[in-house]
């Protein structure tokens, strides 16, 4: 018989609050009720909004920077007026947007920024003192990834050596523990389970199953930490098409709430097989964003003044985004 | 004597030197890029750059705008998801990571989170990203920075990304895996190391043409110095080559 204490000891805990709790056993009755029937979700963006969004809800959004972000579903969450959000702050180009839009009152921040044009002014006027953003709570990239995947596996954390030592662990709501194994610290990772997803992805059917081409960013962790996911996607194709390759079905139904069909539903950002990022437009977004008046006329102009996605579409023009597509088509 | 070259130029070449062929490194967004694309169309072949988002083995083409974007896997061995790949690097499989920032100490702790006190900070920058995981579990961390007092600074405002933190063994203190830490700091005026006995900055190298005058006049703490400094050569004229033609022939970077 092994003697010892019977606690783990804590070696280090983050300040920050834990914006969402994991309350696993919620979330375990949650799915067991979520209808498993294979039944059709087509709807549009706005009326997927209107039934599974609610304000002060936690959404959280895939992918990242300008790459198959769920771009044409954020402009709809926009125009609904819904606000009051926490957000997962791992996207990039669609934080951007609600950030400007001030419908975002807590983070947990990871990334937020331009990548290769460097720093967001429109995160720095709602994130610095002052702003809109109220509590801003920091992660690394894999940590805030980790904890989707704790909430995909079922269970309430995850030990990871990322964050230790560091102030990004000490503004974090991580807590380091001696590990009852290695007897080393271990930072354990909260699971986040989000009240909304949102993915766009390569093709679904009518029932929500879900195919994406290239990296899969993290589309498994985050579509099952998820109590509703909304997909957009660029194809609507036949079950018969997802049976005949099932190894690619990265979602299956069950986890999907609803199905929009959204061509260019990344634009100005890319996807994979079907088109590059509209560097054009991206490089006149980021000019927009330097001021905050220019910013909103921005949002005027290609989110709160037009009715939807066909709207945008028709204002971009077709030959624009046909020559975006990426050469010999969808791979 | 070389051709004249951008200050960008050379940290792309000098960081290109130090990926060896069949190394696992990995790359963010910039110069890191452009520094794996030279070295695979130059000196190795082998050398496996490692998306965050999932590329793993890319040829790199055409340069990638973003690190989760088509060109991160083009003639990739496998496009997975940013879980595989820092389940990677916590298992212990990527040997180099490259790392930027606003701040810098001289135990290589980065911030790129925000300027001025947390209470009420100046600037809010992008944040850790992945900075903070290739930083903690890779096993060795290549800076690359442009070099001045604004950004070699005695304290930095926050910790987002550990160097060696308080100094040699804090890093095994805090939990992080033993044997990793930061390995190199290439900038536009020299390169150092980080030697075991004090984990501080040194100077192993100078950039052409730069003495280490220069180098202390603009950095904010006080620098060790090896006892013999050689001087870095300049970018040749096959790296200027390949760099403007092949790497980025729209000139993207330069």
């Amino acid at each position: 018989m092994k003697s010892g204490p019977d606690v783990l000891r804590v070696t280090a805990r983050g300040e920050a609050p834990l914006l969402q709790p994991p309350d696993l056993e919620a979330f375990r009755a949650h799915n067991r009720a979520k209808d498993k029937r294979l039944v059709p979700k087509l709807t549009t963006g706005s009326q997927a909004i209107d039934k599974f969004v609610r304000n002060g809800q936690y959404l959280g959004f895939e992918l990242y920077g300008s790459v198959r972000c769920p771009m044409t579903l954020t402009r709809d969450l926009i125009r609904s007026g819904k606000r009051g959000f926490s957000i997962a702050g791992q996207g990039v180009h669609e934080a951007d947007l609600l950030l400007a839009a001030g419908l975002v009152e807590r983070i947990d921040f990871t990334y937020i920024g331009m990548e290769v044009y460097g720093v967001s002014d429109i995160v720095r006027r709602a994130c610095e003192p002052g702003g809109t953003v109220r509590d801003i709570v920091e992660w690394s990239n894999g940590a805030l990834t980790w904890r989707f995947k704790a909430a995909s596996m079922g269970v309430p954390f995850l030990p990871t050596y990322s964050m230790l030592g560091t102030d990004t662990f000490r503004h974090s709501a991580a807590v380091a523990v001696e590990c009852p194994f290695t007897h080393k610290p271990v930072a354990l990772l909260p699971a986040l389970i989000l009240d909304v997803g949102f993915i766009h992805v390569a093709r679904a059917d009518e029932f929500g199953n879900c195919q994406i081409d290239g990296v899969s960013g993290f589309a498994f962790e985050m579509a099952r930490a998820c109590k509703r996911l909304i997909v957009s996607a660029e194809e609507i194709v036949s079950t018969d098409r997802i049976r005949d390759q099932p190894d690619r079905t990265i979602i299956p139904y069950y986890l999907v709430d609803a199905v929009v069909h959204a061509p260019f539903g990344s634009w100005p950002g890319e996807m994979a097989g079907y088109y590059e990022r509209d560097e054009e437009h991206y490089r006149a977004f980021i000019e927009t964003s330097h001021s905050k008046e220019a910013t909103d006329a921005y949002l005027r102009e290609w989110v709160t003044g037009l009715s939807g996605h066909a709207e945008l579409m028709e204002k971009v023009g077709t030959a624009r985004l046909e020559k975006l597509r990426v050469k010999g088509g969808r791979r | 004597m070389s051709a004249p070259y951008s200050p960008s130029e050379l940290l792309i070449c000098l960081a290109s030197r130090l990926m060896e062929d069949g190394a696992t490194a990995f790359i963010g967004t910039g110069i890191p890029m452009l520094a794996a694309s030279l070295a695979q169309r130059r000196h190795a072949p082998n050398l496996i750059p490692v998306f965050e988002f999932g590329g793993t083995g890319a040829q790199i083409d055409k340069l990638p705008l973003a690190v989760g974007d088509m060109r991160t896997f083009h003639r990739a061995i496998a496009a997975s998801g940013i879980c595989d790949i820092m389940e990677t690097a916590q298992r212990g499989f990527i040997e180099y990571g490259f790392l930027g920032g606003a701040q810098i100490d001289a135990f290589g702790n980065l911030n790129t989170t925000h300027i001025g006190p947390r209470e009420n900070f100046k600037v809010r920058l992008p944040g850790s990203g992945g900075g903070n995981d290739v930083g903690s579990l890779c096993w060795r961390t290549i800076a690359i920075m442009r070099h001045d007092k604004r950004r070699f600074v005695p304290r930095i405002d926050f910790l987002t990304t550990p160097g060696y933190l308080t100094g040699p063994g804090a890093r095994e203190a805090a939990g992080l895996p033993s044997g990793t830490g930061p390995h190199r700091v290439v900038t536009n005026l020299c390169v150092m190391d980080y030697p075991e006995a004090t984990r501080r900055m040194r100077v192993i190298a100078l950039n052409p043409g730069v003495t280490i005058d220069e180098v202390r006049a603009n950095t904010g703490f006080e620098l060790d110095v090896a006892d013999t400094l050689p001087a870095n050569d300049g970018p040749g004229e096959d790296e200027l080559r390949i760099l403007r033609e092949v790497v980025d022939p729209d000139g993207l970077y330069r």
